[in-house]
């Protein structure tokens, strides 16, 4: 395995003070556009947070100011008193949960199944595997729903977090599959020989080698679901029952009622969805840069 | 009796991947063939579905909002995907250079894409908003008249391929070109400097090549995913309140799977919403399989692509 050694500077071992002065000037240009898309990219978010801080009144006025006159902090704790903020959080933690309980048991078995036996069809079952990489949900959502609605599933929670214990999708089994390859059969036919069965030798020997790929599809599969607006759009009718993703919709038709300026409690709830993904992203960044880089490079 | 152990070995293979098949009979096969049946029904879930032979597809070909959607997006995802792949490269060309702080840049680059897309659009509706939003801000600042972004017909879909940019270019296709650009060996542009290859002949004659499978990659996932376009549009065009029908203004937001879900979930026209469904997936496979083939003529492949990792 190639560790795509992203974080490690290629070449930098002189460190900025064995650069070249001449190189240093040469490199004024290139930081300047490094600086501006920076500010592209971050300045939008900048905005949402200063936003988020203000009092109605300073919404509206043109030009905008920067700088809230005075924080007003208790705008993360008005947004939860407008609309059942906690219980949608709530709604998709849980969602979140199962689903990636879900997903990464049933996708690892199914890709051990793949990656360690022989069996007829094997190979031609798991190219159909992959070619349903390439079905978008949107051309089997009919049928689906209609499914839900006969089983009763309709606006319950689990229409969301079921799906995903049948297999956990292509990406993940092609993904768990790569990865269980990578580790010599050898260990596996030590512990047969110790007597193991085919249950212990995956969770005993497989699964301990294999971290940094369920850490990766946990980080994959937490996003998915915390993010996926279809699925709870079209499964899900009461307030009672909405996540997050449909929830701040629901909020912003709420909170826009009144008529005032709401701009900085859409942006404070706004905020309040993002931060769970700000939180994996930087305790986990290492995993998910590797997770990405190893997806794309069997493309 | 005894069972030998090549067919215990396929038995339990079978039952690992029992979850998998359920699923697939379940959640793809099943339904595929009943969207199928449905697209050829007039079915709007109260009464059973009546059989009307090819009359969905008929209508959907007669319809204008049809055209139009098609249209939309065939527009959204001519200019999404080569921008955002131009801009994906230009962000990892930049970040692979010695620069200060190579890191911290890396991972504002990459924020927008983590963010999720309902939050996005809620950010982005603010930022756009004509009157005091940021965007009309900094452009008066700079002498410039802003237009009324999402509320513009002119203006509405460029406004989406903005706010889609934003939340793609620094992400997964930036860290796919940064890890391609790392693997590239050294000594290539070494040799080709002692050949007396400038800056310019070292970008198209090495790099590019060499980057050539991240890039195929990058445009397979980003068209798939551009054509499939909805929640950003869904959430951004449904307006404060949600007083409007998505797709506005005057359908100029009005993308496929936008117009597949209004015909499905907001009329209940179930029959004529599969017919689409279906046609979307022709398109998106006749779509694949073009650039499966047209692939053969640009991407290098080096010669060891066996096991990399």
């Amino acid at each position: 395995m190639v560790e795509p050694a992203l974080s490690a500077p290629r070449a930098s071992a002189a460190g900025i003070g064995g650069v070249r002065l001449r190189q240093a000037v040469r490199m004024i240009p290139t930081l300047l556009v490094v600086l501006v898309l920076a500010a592209a990219f971050g300045l939008p978010f900048l905005w949402a947070v200063l936003t988020s801080l203000k009092v109605p009144r300073e919404i509206f006025i043109f030009p905008p100011t920067w700088l809230p006159e005075a924080p007003q902090w208790s705008n993360y704790i008005e947004v939860f008193r407008q609309a059942p903020l906690a219980l949608f959080f709530w709604n998709s933690l849980k969602v979140t949960v199962l689903t990636g309980i879900g997903q990464i048991l049933s996708a690892s078995l199914v890709a051990y199944g793949f990656a360690r036996f022989r069996f007829p069809g094997r190979n031609i079952l798991f190219l159909v595997m992959l070619s349903t990489l390439m079905l978008p949900p949107q051309i089997t959502i009919i049928p689906t729903f209609l499914l839900f609605k006969w089983l009763g599933w309709l606006d319950q929670l689990r229409s969301l977090y079921i799906p995903p214990w049948f297999g956990g999708g292509a990406f993940a089994i092609f993904l768990f599959r790569q990865f269980f390859l990578t580790i010599p059969r050898e260990f596996d036919e030590a512990a047969k020989i110790d007597g193991a069965n085919s249950l212990w030798i995956f969770f005993r020997v497989l699964t301990p080698l294999s971290v940094p790929v369920f850490v990766t599809m946990g980080i994959f599969s937490f996003l998915g679901s915390w993010n996926d607006f279809f699925g709870p759009l079209i499964f899900l009718n009461t307030t009672e029952k909405f996540t997050l993703a449909l929830g701040l919709t629901y909020f912003q038709r709420v909170v826009s009622l009144g008529g005032q300026a709401t701009e900085h409690l859409m942006m404070a709830a706004s905020i309040i969805m993002t931060l769970p993904c700000l939180l994996v992203f930087v305790l986990l960044q290492r995993y998910w840069i590797q997770g990405i880089v190893m997806s794309g490079i069997k493309g | 009796m005894r069972i030998s152990s090549a067919t215990r070995e396929a038995i339990e293979g079978y039952l690992y991947i029992a979850p998998w098949l359920v699923g697939f009979a379940v959640f793809a096969v099943g339904p595929m063939l009943a969207s199928i049946y449905l697209s050829l029904t007039f079915y709007k879930i109260i009464t059973p579905p009546d059989f009307v032979g090819l009359d969905n597809y008929i209508r959907m070909f007669q319809d204008d909002l049809f055209w139009k959607s098609l249209w939309n997006t065939v527009y959204y995802a001519a200019v999404f995907v080569p921008v955002s792949i131009a801009g994906s490269l230009c962000c990892a060309l930049l970040l692979n250079q010695r620069i200060l702080g190579r890191t911290i840049f890396r991972a504002i680059y990459f924020l927008p894409s983590i963010t999720p897309i309902v939050a996005t659009a809620f950010l982005w509706l603010w930022i756009f908003q004509p009157n005091v939003g940021l965007a009309n801000y900094l452009l008066d600042l700079l002498g410039i008249e802003g237009p009324r972004w999402l509320d513009d017909i002119q203006w509405s879909k460029p406004s989406l391929i903005v706010i889609s940019l934003w939340g793609a270019v620094g992400g997964g296709s930036m860290l796919i070109f940064l890890a391609g650009l790392q693997g590239i060996p050294i000594e290539l542009y070494e040799s080709a400097e002692i050949d007396g290859a400038g800056n310019q002949a070292k970008f198209w004659r090495i790099t590019i090549p060499l980057l050539s499978p991240s890039m195929f990659f990058n445009l397979v996932l980003g068209l798939i995913g551009a054509m499939q376009m909805f929640t950003l549009a869904f959430v951004a065009t449904s307006g404060a309140g949600q007083t409007r029908p998505a797709g506005g203004p005057a359908y100029s937001t009005l993308f496929y799977v936008l117009n597949l879900y209004n015909h499905a979930f907001d009329y209940w026209e179930m029959g004529y919403a599969s017919a689409l469904a279906w046609f979307f997936f022709l398109i998106l496979v006749i779509l694949t399989y073009w650039q499966l083939r047209l692939s053969r003529s640009w991407v290098y492949y080096e010669f060891d692509q066996g096991e990399r990792w």
